[in-house]
């Protein structure tokens, strides 16, 4: 399943985002960040302790289902006096719960993580970034590898040269996805794909900011 | 307007082409002494551009520095830290002021240099520019746009790595840059020659010319780093043994007689169309290297 990959923000970072901010309220999420064990119940039990320690009033905690969801509006609503009391709202899920719960409840907003990708879990405690949406796929000529994901330099006309023994020039234990490509279109027997010279990308296939309006039928 | 250096590449001549890199910063006299050394001894020099990603003076500036002073630059150009706009203009700036010949390059990741967390942008990769070439000496741009001036007559290369693992993705690229349009082929350093003739055999099916790309080993220590953190740069154990055998300070002295060794041969057995040499910051010894290999300016 696809999910919202984060890493916990450094215990420095979030200190210095709270400022002078003492009172806080946590929420954590239980769908991606339980599978990063960045956001769910016992990592915002264990922050809980953490700000106690530094000296900081925890005004309450809760663990919401799931963060994007519109829902958690009302679950939110239960616990709003507790949330009242806090000067800030220290949150443990990916940047799009952050955002979801800071329209919903107009108040700062403080990420205890950073979100790395979208992406899923392919070994235990293994995640990798699946598809970035550049919204002009190409896969359909890359034996369904992603090039703009995979490939550190989002090159859609094979390697560079800098890949070595089926790594990438950037870190040795990440594959060279033109040599995956290349190895699924051999096994394919449509190496012929990866013939074909492509001319530069378009790199607006959705321009930032992304909005969708569904076609009026 | 042909470029010396294209007119020598269709010539038929041994070709000896070598590698300047320009200063980090403004002190330019260094690049100015090596230029005046070689510009009458070698086809054509290259400039790097911000080798492996570390800042550096622009290689425009550089080729510009070699053409005032009356030398023939290649211009290396990577698709790190341009997009295509930038890249145009740049090649459009370039053809004005006589600089003919580019060596398109991907580019190492930023990663790799000295400014780690900077924007990589690779708009277009090392194919693709060279296909840009090809489009602006039509009189147009990327953007189907007309230009307003002669089109430019360029000389356009590109690098092959004939040692890189697997070999199979990087010959479909390869076979990718010369129809994108590359005249001439800079090979990653060889240092297995009958490696390098057995790439030839292949490469020859190609209308391309091929240089092989010598870097003069320093130490036996320098060659251990280049196998373990160059991809698809290969020196064998006999020729580590046989520089770390140097006498003490004479280290460099082999590695001149081995580079020479190396040269004389791709001369002699018409392997490939040329050399490249790489002296890496020691620019002044390529007229001993050419010396040791036999070759006259």
């Amino acid at each position: 399943m696809i999910r919202s990959i984060t890493k916990p923000k450094s215990k420095e970072e979030i200190h210095s985002l709270l400022g002078g901010l003492n009172r806080i309220y946590i929420i954590g999420c239980g769908t991606c960040v339980t599978l990063t064990h960045t956001g769910g119940a016992p990592e915002v039990a264990a922050m809980k302790e953490a700000l106690l320690d530094s000296g900081k009033l925890v005004t309450g905690q809760i663990v919401v289902p799931v963060a994007c969801d519109n829902l958690t509006s009302e679950i939110l609503s239960e616990e709003i006096e507790k949330i009242e009391q806090a000067d800030v709202l220290l949150i443990m899920t990916c940047a799009f719960g952050v955002q979801t719960i800071s329209s919903q409840l107009k108040r700062m907003v403080v990420p205890a993580l950073d979100t790395l990708f979208i992406g899923k879990e392919t070994a235990s405690g293994q995640f990798n970034e699946i598809c970035t949406q550049c919204g002009t796929c190409v896969i359909g000529e890359t034996g369904g590898i992603c090039p703009v994901t995979n490939c550190h330099k989002g090159l859609i006309n094979g390697p560079c040269g800098g890949t070595n023994q089926g790594k990438c020039e950037i870190d040795s234990n990440k594959d060279c996805a033109w040599t995956l490509i290349y190895n699924r279109l051999s096994e394919l027997g449509r190496l012929d794909s990866m013939r074909k010279l492509h001319g530069p990308r378009n790199f607006l296939g959705e321009p930032k900011p992304g909005k969708y309006e569904m076609a009026k039928s | 307007m042909i470029s010396s250096f294209k007119k020598a590449l269709d010539s038929g001549k041994f070709i000896i082409t070598c590698e300047l890199a320009p200063p980090k910063g403004i002190n330019l006299d260094k690049t100015a002494h090596h230029i005046d050394l070689l510009k009458d001894k070698v086809h054509a020099m290259n400039l790097t551009d911000h080798q492996s990603s570390v800042m550096r003076f622009p290689s425009l500036g550089g080729a510009l520095l070699v053409k005032e002073m009356g030398g023939e630059p290649i211009l290396q150009m990577t698709c790190r830290d341009r997009n295509r706009l930038a890249l145009q203009a740049d090649l459009l700036f370039a053809a004005s002021r006589g600089i003919l010949n580019v060596l398109c390059l991907t580019g190492d990741s930023v990663m790799l240099g000295d400014h780690k967390t900077a924007k990589g942008v690779f708009d277009l990769d090392s194919s693709q520019l060279l296909a840009t070439i090809r489009t602006l000496e039509k009189g147009k741009d990327l953007g189907g746009g007309d230009l307003d001036g002669y089109p430019p007559d360029f000389c356009a290369g590109a690098i092959v790595t004939p040692e890189a693992k697997p070999i199979e993705p990087q010959l479909i690229k390869f076979e990718k840059k010369i129809e994108a349009g590359a005249e001439f082929i800079q090979t990653q350093a060889v240092y297995d020659l009958d490696k390098m003739k057995a790439f030839m055999g292949y490469a020859r099916q190609f209308p391309v010319k091929i240089l092989a790309g010598i870097i003069l080993l320093t130490s036996a220590p320098m060659a251990r780093f280049m196998n373990k953190n160059i991809a698809g740069v290969n020196v064998p154990q006999a020729l580590i043994d046989e520089i770390a055998a140097a006498p003490k300070g004479g280290a460099i002295t082999k590695g001149i007689e081995i580079a020479g060794r190396m040269i004389k041969r791709i001369h002699e057995e018409k392997m490939c169309d040329g050399v490249h040499i790489m002296a890496i910051g020691k620019e002044e010894l390529v007229p001993e290297i050419m010396a040791a290999a036999g070759l006259t300016p």
